[in-house]
């Protein structure tokens, strides 16, 4: 082993093997969560302040190096930081709302389950904005979240918290959820990778439901190696989610061998058109040229309808969230206005202080395009041109293998830059949101630095269930680049 | 077509959410913008296209009908705001 190297620093892939025991590696990240926390803020609940120092399998322990049993299993000891959107039993879960203060679950998310038997250390309970609503974490009842590679900026979101937590080698791993690119638009930003899986991949149950035909759960890793033992765990079937997929899930690990010769790459024109930051362009541009001189032909696609995109996800995604967020009522779980005159008194007030801004905004402009007279106009119409985004990716998907794209038209913009301009702030999603639309799996790697050294990613978009296409094309370009080896500076 | 703060007030009130005065002004002039960007689908032929609610070929879910374990009255309860023995507890709904 690399003395000089911090335990903290390493991929689970690195850790796992070598010779030193896990108290000494939750000790190392312990204190590296004490050195930097308090600039980053990447958790909601911090591990140590919620007793979870050593996690659910172990007993109490009386001092910080005292031995413990460790369950094992693939992640056999790794620490693995969990969205505040994903229920663990008996742990506070508040979607970073006051809304859900004080909420413990009474049972644990099927991915929290899978990471159990894996053997996984739970780290902490990660930021994010308020029930994934938002592209920067700066909508979360715990304050914002900073991009570790420049205080000013943002992580991303909703999953800044998981996003920066790995980046600035706050813990090994992460959970993030993506509804619209929560969990890759945040890994770009952080120079981290970061997989929303194929709709119905993962099961969702447990996971706070924001809008139900668009949600994933997804891995936030160093490496892409990480990533693929993730999906290997929290992948398969669930009969507890009724849109789970009964199919089969490959050994992800096998797909990482390099091999991409001959690989049909499409390059969608619609994207690489108007409104892509100069620096991003260029290390696309660079990312491409690399992908090449490993063998891989690239051919120009057309996704139509990609400019509508943006227009049918804030119809149907507030729609649903219209609907989810109304059992925030007061009543089971959670904040309750106690001074209220009657049962409707309540629930408006209970929901009108418990609810954020952004998450007010979102339920309203729902209720709206579900309204009696706007729904053929609005939400019928959406679910229509949602039907022509999904073609758009089954027609390009005949001649290619995947499509490469930038996974966010700029980098990390500076707190508070959008927080004032819902619409500016919602455009910032315009790479990410078509794949969820059409339901296909995508994962963003880090593909370079501007000269701000703000991290650039770079998405990979591939057909149903085709994680396996994804791994393949990431570790080929992976391996070729030293990316994820330049860390922030703390 | 401009939406008014009592068309804000009417819908947030279907959704249960009370606002004051100066959210309901400013989220009158957001959802404006709004609207108008969604507005944009209005310029497409949607003619003979079928909705998608959702990516998958699913249809109905079934599950045997059998008994299997499920959560315990205390646990549910446990969260509970207010609650009286082994019910939830809400102000009065009928004078």
């Amino acid at each position: 082993m690399d003395n000089k190297k911090d335990l903290f620093s390493l991929t689970a892939g690195e850790i796992t093997g070598q010779k030193h025991g896990t108290e000494e590696l939750v000790s190392s990240l312990a204190k590296r969560v004490e050195a930097v926390e308090k600039k980053v803020h990447a958790f909601a609940k911090k591990p140590q302040a919620r007793g979870q120092w050593f996690g659910f399998h172990w007993p109490k322990p009386q001092t910080e190096n005292c031995n413990l049993t460790i369950r094992s299993g693939p992640l056999s000891g790794i620490p693995v930081s969990i969205k505040d959107n994903i229920c663990v039993k008996d742990d506070e879960t508040t979607c970073a709302s006051k809304i859900l203060s004080g909420f413990k679950p009474p049972y644990d998310a099927e991915v929290i389950r899978r990471l159990k038997d894996a053997g996984a250390i739970l780290w902490g309970k990660t930021n994010m904005d308020e029930f994934a609503f938002g592209s920067s974490t700066e909508n979360s009842s715990y304050g914002p979240t900073r991009n570790p590679h420049n205080l000013e900026c943002v992580p991303g979101g909703s999953s800044g918290g998981s996003a920066a937590a790995v980046a600035a080698d706050e813990t090994i791993i992460s959970l993030g959820s993506d509804t619209g690119g929560s969990i890759r638009q945040p890994a770009a930003f952080c120079g981290v990778v970061g997989l929303k899986p194929t709709y119905g991949r993962v099961s969702r149950y447990g996971l706070i439901a924001f809008a139900s035909s668009l949600d994933q759960i997804g891995p936030i890793t160093k490496d892409v190696r990480d990533c693929a033992v993730m999906m290997n765990i929290i992948s398969g079937y669930d009969p507890k989610d009724s849109t789970s997929a009964n199919i089969e899930v490959p050994d992800f690990t096998k797909s990482l061998n390099g091999e991409i010769k001959n690989l049909r790459v499409g390059l969608p024109k619609e994207y690489f058109t108007h409104g892509m930051d100069n620096e991003v362009k260029a290390a696309m541009d660079e990312a491409i040229a690399t992908l090449k001189t490993k063998g891989a032909k690239f051919i120009e696609i057309s996704l139509p309808h990609t400019e509508y995109a943006v227009a049918v996800y804030y119809i149907v995604a507030t729609a649903e969230a219209s609907s989810n967020l109304a059992r925030f009522d007061g009543v089971q779980y959670g904040f309750r206005q106690m001074n209220s005159s009657g049962l409707i008194d309540m629930y408006k007030n209970s929901r009108g202080e418990g609810f954020g801004n952004e998450a007010k905004r979102r339920i309203i402009l729902g209720t709206y395009v579900l309204s009696s007279g706007y729904y053929d106009a609005y939400y019928l119409r959406a679910q229509k041109v949602r039907t022509l985004i999904k073609r758009d990716f089954d027609t390009a998907f005949k001649e290619i293998d995947c499509i490469i794209t930038p996974t966010s038209p700029t980098p990390a913009f500076k707190i508070g830059e959008k927080a004032t301009d819902p619409l500016k702030m919602y455009l910032s999603d315009i790479y990410t949101i078509s794949v969820n639309l059409a339901g296909v799996p995508a994962i963003s790697i880090p593909c370079g630095f501007t000269k701000e050294k703000l991290p650039v990613g770079l998405q990979i978009i591939a057909k149903p269930f085709d994680e396996e296409m994804l791994f393949k094309a990431a570790f080929a370009y992976e391996s070729q680049t030293n990316w994820r080896k330049i860390k922030p500076k703390l | 077509m401009p939406i008014s703060k009592s068309e804000v007030k009417y819908t947030a009130d279907l959704a249960r959410i009370k606002l004051n005065d100066e959210e309901l002004e400013i989220l009158a002039i957001q959802l404006q913008k709004i609207v108008d960007f969604i507005d944009k689908l209005k310029a497409l032929d949607i003619s003979g296209i079928e909705p998608t609610s959702h990516v998958l070929p699913l249809h109905n879910v079934f599950r045997q009908d059998e008994l299997t374990p499920s959560l315990k009255t205390e646990d549910t309860l446990k969260n509970a705001p207010s609650k009286e023995g082994n019910f939830f507890k809400v102000p009065k709904v009928i004078d």
